[in-house]
C-alpha cells in the first residue's frame, strides 16, 4: 500500500516544502501557524499534506496562539510542528520557555529573515542565532539545528522530531529565507529507511503520584492528557512529581539543573559538526548557507596552495564546546563567517580563547551570502 | 561543467516557473545537479521577478550566481539590473517584443519574439516563458529537450500540457542552430 506520509523519490524541491515533507514523514500529526514570509510555503504544504494523512493544520490568529495550540496538542500525545519566521518566534518566546519547563516535545522552525522588526521578509539573514538559546527568560538549554540545503531541510526536520521526542523538549530548525526558498535535489527515502523516535508515555493505569514524570535527566515518561492520569502540569518550579515548590532554593536549583542536564548529559548524541582541518593553519567556521561558501572557498584556497580547513556547525545549540576546543588546539587561526554582524562569533572566540586567534568576516552586503573571491582574499591576508 | 543562469522579467511572465522547469528537467530527468533561488517584489504582476539557476554535472557547493554564463531578459529592467553581471562572451537571450534594441557588445545575442509567438501562434501569452525556455535549450543544450518535456508533464495542470509543449517546441525551432 502506498505510504502517503513519505513522498519517496528524487525531487527538485523548495527547502520550505522539503521541511514540511520532513515533518509529515517524521509522523507529525498537528501543526499550527500564522502565515509569514519567508516561511509560508511550510504552512501551505502542511495544510494540504497533514489533512491527507489524517492530521490537523490549525491556522491561528497569531503566533502566540500557534505555540500554545502546539503545546496543548503535544500534551495529547501528538507529534507537533510550529513553523514560522523570526517575528513569529519573538511572539512565541514566553511559551517556548513554558514548553521547556513542562518538558513538551515540539519542533519549531525559524526561516530567518532580514530584521530587526518586520525588516525585509524575503531576504535571508542569519539574524536570530542566539534567540532560541537566550530569547526566553530564565536559565535553560535548547537544541537547534542548522540546515544548509533543501535536502537538509528534510533531514534535519526529521531529526528535530526525533530529538524533541527523545528529550521531551522544544527543538529548533534554524534556516533562513535563502535556504527556505532554495530549490535543489531532495531525495526522500523509503518509509522503512526512516529511523523515527516516539516519546515514552506513562503506562496506562499508572498512578503518576508514584512515578517520576518530570525532571528526570534520563527523560521521564510523559503523563499525556486523555489517558486518565491525574497530574499537575505547572509552569511554576516543581519537583519530579509535578508538585509546586516556590519557597525552597534547593527546589529551584533542582528544577533548573535537571532540565539543563537532560540536554547537556546527552550532548554527544545531539551535537554534530563537520570537520576537515587536520594539519591546517587556519580554519573557516560557518553554518547554514554560508557553510557552502566556506567549503568552496577552502577548495579554491587549497588549489592555490593555502593551508586552510573547514569546520561546519550543524548543531548550533547546545554549543559544540569540545569540538571547538579541539579545533582551537589544532589550528592557529579561526575565521568565523556568518550572514549577520557576528552573533555566533563571540561563543567561538570565547571557547578558543588562549589557543587560537579568532576573527570574524561578515558578508559584503548583509543578507547576501559572502562572495567567493572576497573570502579567499581574506584567507590569503590571514595566512600572509 | 557548471552553467550559471539568470532569468529575469516582471511578475506574471513566468520567469520563476521557467527556472523551476529547467531545474526539474536537470535533476529529475537528466541526472544532473541544479540549484534555484529567486527574488520578487510583493506585487503579483508587474513587479520585478528574477530567478538564479545553476545546472551542473557535479555537486553544487557555492550556491550563488555572481557572474552568469547566460542571461535571459524578459523585460527592459532585467537588462538594467543584470547585464553588467554577465560573463564576457556570455549568452544574452531577450524577448524581442519587450526589449527592442538590446546592447550588442561582447555577448552572443539571441532575440526571440516570445510574447508574440505565445499570444498569436499559441493563443495565450501565459506560455511566453516556455518559448523563451525553448530558445535557451535549442541554443545551449544545458539540459535535454526530452527532459524539459517530461518536467512539463509533471509540473503543469494536465489540460495545459499540450499548450506548454507546443510553446516549448516553437522556442526550440527559433533558436539559432
Amino acid at each position: 500500500m502506498e505510504n502517503r506520509r513519505v513522498r519517496t523519490g528524487k525531487h527538485f524541491m523548495m527547502g520550505n516544502v522539503a521541511c514540511a515533507e520532513g515533518a509529515v514523514a517524521a509522523g507529525c500529526e498537528f501543526a499550527a501557524g500564522y502565515p509569514i514570509t519567508p516561511a509560508s510555503e511550510i504552512g501551505h504544504t502542511l495544510a494540504k499534506r497533514l489533512l491527507e494523512v489524517g492530521g490537523y493544520f490549525f491556522q491561528t490568529e497569531d503566533e502566540i496562539s500557534a505555540i500554545c495550540a502546539g503545546i496543548g496538542a503535544s500534551w495529547t500525545g501528538k507529534k507537533v510542528f510550529v513553523p514560522t519566521s523570526g517575528p513569529g518566534i519573538s511572539l512565541m518566546l514566553e511559551n517556548i520557555g513554558f514548553a521547556v519547563g513542562i518538558e513538551t516535545p515540539v519542533v519549531l522552525v525559524n526561516i530567518q529573515r532580514g530584521g530587526p522588526t518586520t525588516g525585509a521578509p524575503s531576504m535571508g539573514l542569519q539574524g536570530d542565532m542566539v534567540q532560541p538559546r537566550r530569547g526566553s527568560h530564565g536559565d535553560y538549554e535548547i537544541i537547534a539545528l542548522c540546515p544548509s540545503s533543501p535536502q537538509e531541510m528534510f533531514d534535519h526536520t526529521v531529526r528535530a522530531f526525533n530529538l524533541a521526542e527523545r528529550y521531551r523538549a522544544p527543538v529548533f530548525v534554524m534556516a533562513d529565507a535563502f535556504i527556505g526558498h532554495m530549490r535543489e535535489e531532495v531525495t526522500i527515502p523509503e518509509p522503512d529507511e526512516l529511523d523515527l523516535t516516539y516519546r515514552r508515555i506513562l503506562e496506562k493505569g499508572t498512578d503518576p503520584s508514584t512515578v517520576k514524570v518530570f525532571l528526570d535527566e534520563e527523560v521521564a515518561p510523559m503523563p499525556i492528557f486523555g489517558m486518565g492520569f491525574k497530574t499537575h502540569v505547572t509552569s511554576s518550579c516543581h519537583d519530579e512529581y509535578g508538585n509546586r515548590n516556590l519557597i525552597d532554593p534547593t527546589a529551584l536549583d533542582n528544577f533548573i539543573q535537571r532540565l539543563r542536564n537532560k540536554i547537556l548529559k546527552h550532548r554527544d548524541e545531539i551535537v554534530q559538526v563537520e570537520c576537515d582541518y587536520d594539519n591546517c593553519e587556519l580554519a573557516l567556521v560557518a553554518y547554514g548557507a554560508v557553510a557552502r561558501c566556506a567549503k568552496e572557498a577552502v577548495r579554491v584556497a587549497r588549489s592555490k596552495g593555502l593551508n586552510v580547513g573547514y569546520f561546519r556547525v550543524i548543531t548550533a545549540w547546545p554549543f559544540p564546546d569540545r569540538e571547538v576546543q579541539d579545533l582551537s588546539h589544532k589550528v592557529k587561526k579561526i575565521l568565523v563567517l556568518e550572514n549577520n554582524s557576528g552573533q555566533y562569533y563571540p561563543y567561538v572566540k570565547a571557547e578558543a580563547a588562549g589557543r587560537a586567534e579568532v576573527e570574524f568576516l561578515p558578508p559584503q552586503i548583509l543578507g547576501q551570502v559572502h562572495g567567493l573571491d572576497y573570502v579567499v582574499q581574506k584567507i590569503e591576508e590571514m595566512l600572509r | 561543467m557548471r552553467t550559471d543562469l539568470i532569468i529575469a522579467g516582471v511578475g506574471g511572465q513566468g520567469s520563476l516557473m521557467a527556472g523551476t522547469l529547467l531545474g526539474t528537467a536537470a535533476v529529475v530527468f537528466d541526472n544532473k545537479k541544479a540549484l534555484q533561488t529567486q527574488s520578487y517584489s510583493s506585487e503579483l504582476r508587474g513587479g520585478a521577478a528574477v530567478t538564479w539557476v545553476i545546472v551542473s554535472d557535479e555537486e553544487i557547493t557555492y550556491p550563488r550566481v555572481v557572474h552568469p554564463d547566460i542571461l535571459i531578459a524578459q523585460a527592459p529592467q532585467a537588462i538594467v539590473r543584470y547585464l553588467s553581471q554577465l560573463k564576457p562572451g556570455g549568452i544574452l537571450i531577450v524577448d524581442s517584443d519587450m526589449i527592442k534594441d538590446p546592447p550588442r557588445n561582447g555577448y552572443e545575442l539571441i532575440q526571440v519574439p516570445a510574447t508574440s509567438i505565445a499570444s498569436k501562434e499559441i493563443g495565450n501569452s501565459i506560455v511566453t516563458n516556455l518559448v523563451v525556455l525553448g530558445a535557451l535549450i535549442g541554443a545551449t543544450q544545458v539540459v535535454s529537450p526530452d527532459a524539459v518535456e517530461k518536467a512539463i508533464h509533471i509540473s503543469v495542470p494536465k489540460s495545459k500540457v499540450d499548450m506548454n509543449i507546443k510553446a516549448f517546441h516553437r522556442g526550440l525551432e527559433h533558436a539559432p542552430k
